[in-house]
């Protein structure tokens, strides 16, 4: 063992000497573990759907091979268009009140108050508790006779509370509930984000005399673009995949209202029992979110991996 | 700076290992029960979790045990009904189903029957007249499927009924409605006092389909349904069905259920706590409503807590005593089971014996077994149990919940579009018209 050691020690530094051209990257060894965890538990039931797809199957026995009928359905149905363009409104929306909220709160977390501290440890509490736990609770805050929706529904243009039984009202309430839950998340990103950018970038501007909102307009936010373009990816992608709160909180109504295509595909396989449908909704979610995800990072110059604190 | 991003890393780490193992951890949940199989003529009856019905469950089992070399083990799943039925799904479609298993009857197992999973207990149960004489027979025909016998009750009776408030009904001087047309009146005046008329759970969206289902059952008898249900062509267009949407949109521009009833939940006691405090007058619901108001608000329940059939329509053709709603829970025998015999043998001698029927009423419920008028008094809530015993017993039909009755495929677009229809974003044309284009 003592022998050994060294002479191990002295082939590491050898082999790390031979790959500094390569930037040191690990072999393809290290790979292994991650790509069969990938390989079973999403390659694996990813091509069983695709399979699936082409047949119909209720869940029991065996599945009957049905050519291209789901995927000619999929093109004729209005519901799934539909559940589209719920989905595509939701993820809008979602994204549209989560970043602004994160950034700012995660930028002003990344200070080194105390205060601060205290405080942004209590905005990250939601991100302990389940989904379920957090829709039921708020489905008593939204009952309109006894919640806070009694109480406040006229604030907000609902004055008999109802809120969430109405379909607008409803696709709000998602919105809020997701955005409590998810922010705190988002935030944590753009704090330790921030927390990165060099301090001598800001003595800089300040002896240049930039104020605080020009700092951030100048410094903090070009700092943050890697981190905005993961956080919007999480969020956009996500939310094709994602739809407990919907399930709890509405159920996809009233009507159809919130019935977003991850619900679709949900009920589709597990209450309607349709499981070869149910896998080409879920493939063309699949589509959809590769599509978004490599559309953003092209867009976004992301796939340049571009460092922000060149030259510093 | 140095502990801060540790403490948060292990935080995080931590809450990733617990979001991960926990969907592990609750499959091996799953297949745990079929995996334990195996050696010796052990049956196991899967259940929903529900620790009063377990309890009384295994009263029936210990007694079979006692005296049998096979022997029966109950199996509780869960306590929510809509993963029960997915997990019994998946036990289903494996080669160890579950050997009794718990069930709602009609659509909760009609695809099982068409793979050949259930026994057909007809034949038993028209060779023991006894046996099956034991059971009301309006519940254990509603269990049928194709005119066949594939479940045993096995729990207490739940009709929907017209459940009021008797003290605000008698400081007001008004009598639980007896014809649609009273249920009219009473309507606008509980509105003029500023009373909402009825309770209504809309958030949840099925407590909307009970006032369907009454209004065609009145409006059309039982063969509407089950035209619906067998899945004759056209059946969705009975002039009953457009009837009944129509008196629903006329209830809610009457304001008979207030305005924001789709915001309202029955789960979490939204509508239960709206009727319970005085604010609304009427609640049409199941019988688990009383057991609800019991356990939620014991004072409203044992003072003011009234039933009535739901009444009679005019020009209707619908005999004014039918019901509808669940009418129990059965047992299924799969036809996969180690030991088919024991399973029916312990539905035979168990689930009309006196022992099984004693612990069921103690527990508050009714259950649908002949001759007991007499035991009811053991029952939490004697009067009321006595009283929806009756209202079975002289029911000529009891109609399925429509949702757990047809096919799987129907619930969401029946559901979805009679919301739409409760908030007069749909005609009833449309409503017909959307559920016929179901496959």
């Amino acid at each position: 063992m003592t022998t050994a050691l060294p002479a191990a020690r002295r082939g590491g530094v050898r082999a790390a000497e031979k790959s500094t051209d390569r930037a040191a990257r690990p072999g393809v060894l290290w790979v292994v573990p991650a790509a069969l965890f990938f390989m079973v538990f999403a390659g694996l039931p990813l091509l069983l759907v695709a399979v699936l797809s082409f047949t119909s199957w209720n869940g029991l026995g065996t599945p009957r091979f049905n050519g291209l009928d789901n995927w000619s359905r999929l093109l004729s149905d209005s519901s799934v268009w539909q559940s589209l363009r719920i989905s595509a409104i939701l993820t809008v929306l979602c994204w549209a009140v989560q970043t602004p909220l994160a950034l700012l709160l995660g930028v002003w977390a990344a200070g080194r108050q105390r205060n601060r501290a205290v405080l942004s440890s209590i905005f990250f509490l939601p991100l302990l508790m389940s989904t379920a736990a957090i829709a039921i609770t708020w489905l008593t805050l939204l009952d309109p006779n006894f919640g806070l929706a009694a109480k406040w529904g006229h604030y907000i243009g609902f004055p008999d509370g109802n809120i969430i039984g109405s379909p607008r009202g409803a696709l709000g309430c998602v919105v809020v509930v997701v955005a409590w839950q998810f922010v705190p998340f988002h935030t944590l990103l753009y704090q330790a984000a921030t927390r990165q950018i060099p301090q001598s970038l800001y003595d800089a501007a300040t002896v240049d005399g930039a104020g605080r909102v020009r700092q951030f307009r100048h410094i903090t936010l070009p700092q943050l673009r890697n981190t905005i373009v993961t956080s919007s990816v999480l969020m956009l992608v996500g939310s094709l995949t994602y739809f407990e709160t919907v399930l709890i909180l509405t159920g996809g109504g009233p009507g159809s209202a919130t019935n977003i295509l991850p619900q679709h595909m949900y009920m589709t396989a597990f209450r309607d029992y349709q499981m070869g449908y149910a896998s080409v909704i879920a493939l063309a979610l699949v589509a959809l979110g590769t599509a978004l995800s490599l559309l953003i990072v092209r867009f976004s110059g992301f796939a340049k991996m571009r460092s922000t604190l060149e030259g510093i | 700076m140095g502990e801060t991003p540790l403490s948060r890393r292990t935080f995080l780490s931590a809450a990733a290992i617990t979001g991960l193992s926990a969907p592990l951890l609750s499959a091996c949940g799953t297949s745990g029960p079929a995996g334990a199989k195996g050696g010796g003529k052990t049956v196991q009856a899967w259940v929903l979790v529900d620790e009063a019905q377990n309890r009384v469950q295994n009263v029936a089992i210990d007694d079979f045990n006692k005296g049998s070399s096979g022997k029966v083990k109950l199996l509780p799943i869960s306590s929510d009904g809509a993963v029960y039925a997915d997990k019994l799904r998946v036990s289903m479609g494996s080669p160890n189903p579950p050997d009794l298993l718990f069930n709602w009857g009609a659509g909760s197992i009609r695809n099982y029957v068409q793979a050949g999973g259930l026994v057909d207990l007809s034949s038993q149960l028209n060779a023991d007249t006894t046996w099956k004489n034991s059971f009301l027979p309006s519940v254990l025909n509603a269990g049928q499927i194709d005119g066949k016998y594939y479940g045993i009750p096995m729990r207490g009776m739940q009709p929907v009924v017209l459940f009021y408030n008797k003290t605000l009904f008698a400081e007001q001087g008004q009598k639980p409605p007896a014809t649609y047309d009273d249920l009219l009146k009473l309507v606008d005046f509980f509105k003029g006092k500023k009373i909402q008329p009825f309770a209504l759970g809309g958030l949840d969206q099925w407590p909307e389909l009970m006032w369907l289902e009454y209004l065609v059952e009145r409006a059309g008898g039982p063969t509407v349904f089950q035209n619906i249900a067998a899945g004759r062509p056209g059946a969705w267009r009975d002039p009953a069905i457009a009837t009944a949407l129509s008196q629903i949109q006329d209830l809610v521009r009457r304001g008979a259920f207030g305005t924001n009833f789709n915001s309202v939940n029955y789960v979490n006691d939204g509508a239960g706590l709206l009727f319970a405090k005085g604010k609304a007058a009427m609640h049409l619901m199941g019988t688990w409503e009383v057991s609800n108001q019991v356990e939620r608000h014991r004072k409203f329940a044992e003072t003011d807590l009234g039933f009535a059939p739901f009444p009679s329509v005019a020009d209707g053709k619908g005999d004014p005593n039918a019901v509808v709603g669940n009418p129990t829970n059965y047992f299924s025998v799969s036809t996969k089971s180690v030991d088919k015999d024991a399973a029916i043998a312990f539905l035979k001698k168990e689930m009309a014996a006196p022992a099984y029927v004693d612990a069921l009423i103690k527990s508050g419920d009714v259950p649908a077994v002949t001759g007991i008028d007499a035991k009811l008094s053991a029952s939490p809530q004697p009067e009321f149990a006595r009283y929806v015993y009756q209202l079975v017993q002289k029911a000529p039909s009891f109609t399925l919940s429509w949702d757990q009755a047809l096919m799987p495929q129907f619930k969401t677009p029946l559901l979805a579009n009679l919301q739409k229809v409760f908030s007069g974003k749909q005609t009833p044309q449309q409503f017909v018209t959307a559920l016929e284009s179901v496959k």
